[in-house]
């Protein structure tokens, strides 16, 4: 009699356990490890120590990364590498987040450089050891871009790969309105002049957009590093704790931002799906965007297009730069043997060699100085617009640049779609940037 | 509306104007194509090439199953599609017989605590999951559940509202026949199972397809639980063909399409006792 | 032991697994929930140090200041109640009358009515979507047959909220249908004819025997809608471009916001202060859901 009870109760159990061994239920097809949870060494000799390394999901990144690790394993065959790069990037800073409290995670992770300051205000990241990392030569080897991630007086992470932003144009269209298909506008004024010209309309509606203004995508930068300081504005104070992005000057730039879509009317990201579709699709006729754009532009069928540096305003040249960078994690710190071979694999990946082997992976430039003096970068057509402009790129000390980018978004909505006064608009949301690099800095010393 | 009066005679007898009647069958086609029109849509644009997605078109030009292919081949799909199904049926199967156990044991049982277990469980109704995420997600990734059909499922393995309603079910049963059982010597359980239960069937197969089709469309769990492509389920997959990149809207049309037609198709062919379960919660009012 | 004493240890075996479950899985985490709201909590730090009522201070705040998108989240959500709530319902109604009056069709409109209720959140909100589309969508290219220039609806500030509620709206609405048609059908042919034998009228007949016979399932399914859309989610996120809440914040929720702000900028702490705000939305709904019915309880 309890027989039957007990029995039922073990098949209901029974069903509970079932659905507990299920992680994965098929095998994956693409050839992406699921991540095991480190254990801890012995000090056995010939025994091999794993780490584990985390990267978001994007394929050429993957593949990359994949040849870096099995060169790295075959010169350390102490050393094992698992490999995770499953998660979104959407969602992998949360989900990083998430593991940390339950232990599990990446001994070496890749992060966005805005991310940094709060990773290492959580004190998930520990700082790069000075003696196999150290800053002189930091600042030799390596772009400007990186020293931008210097806090606290220390370093906590290194790239392999940077990018930054160019200018890409379509050259059928250039033809077909007979501006010469390989000479792109040069400087801002020329810039607006063939926006008008590129632009066409059938009944009212565009059909085809001279530029289009994706704050949403990369525009929020060209306005935040870039239009800032060729209308004569430094956007950040040296210290990163004063934001000047909303001052008089940086308000004529973002006046000019705005007359794309309210006076020109050349085109707007609502139209053709997002002006980075637009581009890709052959409806948008000039684009701002970043060097990890060329791999999408180049598998698009039937687009002929160019790259060039961005425009400039008073021959006062600037770009923006962002990168994700590698650093160790306090998990992967915690043990003595794993910390080792981590630092050694960071190493590794961040030699010119590998930056060099990324560049032919994923179209983004090498982090190393020697790399992307290569001559080849500077001379190949796609990539050379962006090696060119290197040297005056710089990265942006981020708090929350998912907020910062949204406060930016918001305010060229207001004054597109509200008929807000664009100083207005700026101003507003400037102000709530500025308080959250106070509330930051206000935490931290 | 004229047609007002007609809805207010439910019997056969009219002694109305016969054009009531057909105002109603006009009006109810209109609102019956605009129900529609979506599907027709996503049907639509599933068939068109990607170069012809945004082009402004009703029907494609060159209607092709590549979308199919790629979607079943070369994309997650089947995987979401498995993790999706596997879910919904743990949760489903959990979900009949504890809520059926609940409901039993509130509905025919006398003991003392009750009121405090009835209220306990009742209030548990008043808390949003939304509130919950957080306390699950820490939970789950504490004991490394993230990620797992378990992870995804455990909310939802004992419903409150399932439970009440077999509450109700359950206390149509006579209690003659549980008395008659315990005469003959049953134990609870075997009367439970084999007296109680098949009488409330109905009931049960409303809990079930409700539990089954609120898991198969889960989305805030499933998407806060998972982090990894192999194991998201359907809802989530579907959301990540697009990205900031774009949207890769003959997949998402496709796959949309691909996840609606099997519940469709069950729909349609259990749509009696469906609708009746759902008028039957409604009733519980 | 005496026969009631075995059951009543039946009961206890019996709810032992349920009542473990509840503890664990609902009531713990609501503690655990007001307890992350206390706290300044990010998880991936080590100490997440209690805050007091720091959290629900700053909710507060943010919601008073007008620019806030805290403050245009909850606007937008009571929005969405008051605006969908009421339309979803009296379509809901007419559409159960209609269905009511005639004879055939009845199980294939039925059905027709039901399907969007079975699909996915997700499916539904990228096909309207789609629909929705400024150039090349479905909606525009059958106002443009009738001369009626393009709108942008999800990417005007002005009709991205009705947009959004439009698509809910008409996934809830098969659902309402239903029960609504079961409740006209338990009301008795007799009350009408005894009304109409007095003389009353169509709107008589409408306004003193359906509505006050219907008020159970009115209230039931307003509740059910109104809570329905304080946690409304799925739709927003895949309605707008990158889930960011719609043109200026137009279209963004509370839910929303709590996602964002827990698992995007990590400030658990403050998500679940707002979590525990919704909870008293809806607490104080359901308690004057439970008044209203109690106190209709005549015929």
């Amino acid at each position: 009699m309890k027989l039957h009870k007990y029995a039922l109760f073990a098949v209901a159990s029974a069903l509970i356990l079932a659905a507990c061994s299920g992680a994965a239920p098929t095998a994956p097809p693409a050839a992406a490890a699921t991540p095991a949870p480190a254990k801890p060494t012995e000090a056995k000799p010939g025994e091999v120590i794993t780490i584990e390394y985390w990267q978001y999901n994007f394929q050429s990144r993957i593949d990359v990364m994949n040849d870096l690790i099995k060169q790295f394993e075959a010169a350390n065959p102490g050393i094992k590498v698992i490999h995770n790069s499953e998660i979104p990037n959407a969602d992998f800073q949360a989900k990083i987040a998430a593991a940390a409290p339950a232990g599990v995670g990446p001994d070496v992770a890749t992060l966005f450089n805005g991310w940094l300051t709060g990773w290492v205000n959580a004190g998930y990241l520990v700082p790069l050891p000075e003696k196999d990392f150290p800053p002189a030569d930091i600042e030799k080897n390596f772009t400007t871009l990186v020293q931008g991630t210097k806090f606290q007086g220390k370093y906590w992470a290194i790239p392999t790969a940077v990018r930054s932003l160019a200018l890409f144009w379509n050259k059928d269209m250039f033809k077909a309105a007979g501006l010469d298909p390989e000479k792109p506008p040069a400087t801002l004024d020329e810039f607006v002049e063939y926006s008008k010209k590129l632009t066409k309309t059938e009944g009212g509606k565009i059909t085809q957009q001279g530029f289009a203004v994706e704050m949403t995508g990369q525009a929020h930068q060209w306005f935040r590093e870039v239009l800032t300081r060729q209308y004569g504005e430094t956007p950040f104070s040296a210290d990163n704790k004063t934001l000047n992005y909303g001052s008089a000057k940086s308000c004529e730039a973002f006046k000019w931002l705005t007359k794309f879509e309210t006076e020109y009317k050349t085109g707007s990201n609502d139209l053709f799906d997002g002006a980075t579709t637009a581009f890709t699709n052959g409806k948008l006729a000039m684009h701002i965007d970043g060097s990890f754009r060329l791999g999408a532009l180049n598998s698009a069928k039937g687009l002929n297009y160019g790259v060039a540096v961005l425009p400039t305003k008073d021959n006062i040249k600037a770009n923006f730069g962002s990168f994700w960078t590698h650093g160790i994690t306090k998990k992967g710190a915690a043990d003595p043997k794993r910390m080792e071979a981590a630092v050694k694999f960071l190493k590794f990946i961040t030699t010119p060699a590998a930056g060099t082997a990324w560049v032919k992976g994923t179209g983004e430039l090498p982090a190393q100085l020697s790399a992307a003096a290569d001559p080849a970068l500077a001379a190949d057509p796609k990539l050379g617009a962006f090696a060119k402009q290197m040297s005056y790129s710089v990265a942006t000390f981020f708090v929350d640049e998912a907020k910062q980018r949204q406060n930016l978004i918001d305010a060229f909505d207001a004054v597109r779609l509200q008929n807000v006064e664009p100083c207005k608009a700026l101003a507003d949301a400037v102000k709530k940037d500025q308080a959250l690099y106070d509330e930051f800095w206000a935490k931290n010393k | 509306m004229a047609s007002l009066s007609q809805g207010l005679s439910s019997g056969p007898v009219r002694s109305r104007s016969d054009s009531g009647p057909l105002l109603a069958y006009v009006l109810l086609g209109i609102g019956a194509i605009v129900m529609i029109i979506p599907f027709f849509w996503m049907l639509t644009m599933s068939l068109k090439d990607p170069s012809e997605i945004l082009k402004p078109q009703f029907l494609p030009a060159a209607p092709t199953l590549d979308n199919y292919t790629q979607v079943l081949t070369r994309t997650l799909f089947p995987n979401w599609y498995f993790n999706s199904l596997v879910a919904a049926s743990v949760s489903t199967a959990s979900v009949a017989f504890f809520d059926s156990v609940t409901g039993y044991v509130f509905a025919k049982f006398e003991f003392p605590g009750k009121r405090i277990a009835f209220l306990l469980i009742l209030a548990t109704l008043m808390v949003p999951t939304e509130m919950l995420v957080i306390p699950w997600f820490i939970m789950a990734t504490g004991v490394k559940l993230a990620d797992t059909t378990l992870g995804i499922v455990f909310p939802g393995l004992i419903t409150a509202t399932g439970a009440f309603l077999m509450r109700q079910a359950f206390q149509s049963v006579p209690d003659e026949l549980l008395d008659a059982a315990r005469i003959d010597g049953m134990h609870e359980f075997g009367i439970f199972t084999r007296v109680a239960w098949p009488l409330v069937l109905p009931a049960l197969a409303a809990v079930c397809i409700f539990n089954f089709l609120g898991n198969w469309n889960a989305y805030i769990w499933p998407l806060i639980v998972t982090s990894q492509r192999l194991t998201m389920t359907l809802p989530i997959g579907l959301a990540f063909f697009s990205n900031e990149a774009g949207s890769a809207w003959n997949l998402i049309m496709t796959g949309a399409t691909l996840s609606t037609v099997p519940l469709l198709t069950v729909f349609v062919f259990m749509q009696k006792q469906i609708i009746q379960g759902v008028a039957l919660t409604g009733m519980k009012s | 032991m005496s026969l009631k004493n075995r059951r009543v240890v039946w009961a206890y075996i019996f709810l032992l697994v349920p009542l473990a479950f509840f503890l664990v899985v609902r009531a713990g985490p609501t503690i655990f929930a007001f307890d992350v709201s206390l706290r300044a909590f990010n998880p991936m730090a080590e100490i997440k140090p209690y805050v007091g009522f720091d959290n629900f201070a700053r909710v507060f705040k943010d919601i008073a200041d007008p620019d806030h998108v805290t403050r245009k989240a909850f606007e937008n959500t009571l929005k969405y109640v008051i605006i969908g709530t009421p339309i979803q319902l009296s379509l809901a109604l007419g559409i159960a009358m209609l269905m009511n009056s005639i004879r055939r069709f009845r199980t294939i409109f039925r059905v027709i009515y039901f399907i969007p209720f079975v699909t996915s959140a997700v499916a539904v909100a990228w096909v309207w979507r789609a629909l929705y589309m400024p150039d090349f969508g479905f909606l525009n290219l059958v106002l443009g047959l009738f001369g009626i220039p393009s709108q942008r609806f999800l990417f005007d500030p002005n009709q991205s909220l009705l947009s959004v509620t439009a698509v809910v709206v008409w996934q809830g609405l098969g659902f309402a249908v239903i029960i609504f048609l079961a409740g006209l059908q338990a009301i008795p042919e007799t009350f009408y004819e005894a009304a109409r034998v007095d003389g009353a009228g169509r709107w008589r007949l409408f306004g003193s025997i359906t509505i006050p016979l219907l008020n159970p399932t009115i209230v039931y399914l307003a509740v059910l809608q109104t809570i329905a859309f304080l946690r409304m989610f799925a739709e927003v996120v895949n309605l707008t471009r990158q889930g960011d809440g719609g043109p200026v914040n137009t279209t963004t929720t509370v839910v929303l916001r709590v996602f964002r702000e827990g698992f995007g900028s990590l400030n658990m702490g403050y998500a679940a202060a707002m979590t525990v705000l919704l909870f008293a939305m809806i607490m104080v709904i359901s308690i004057i859901q439970f008044r209203l019915v109690q106190r209709r309880v005549e015929y």
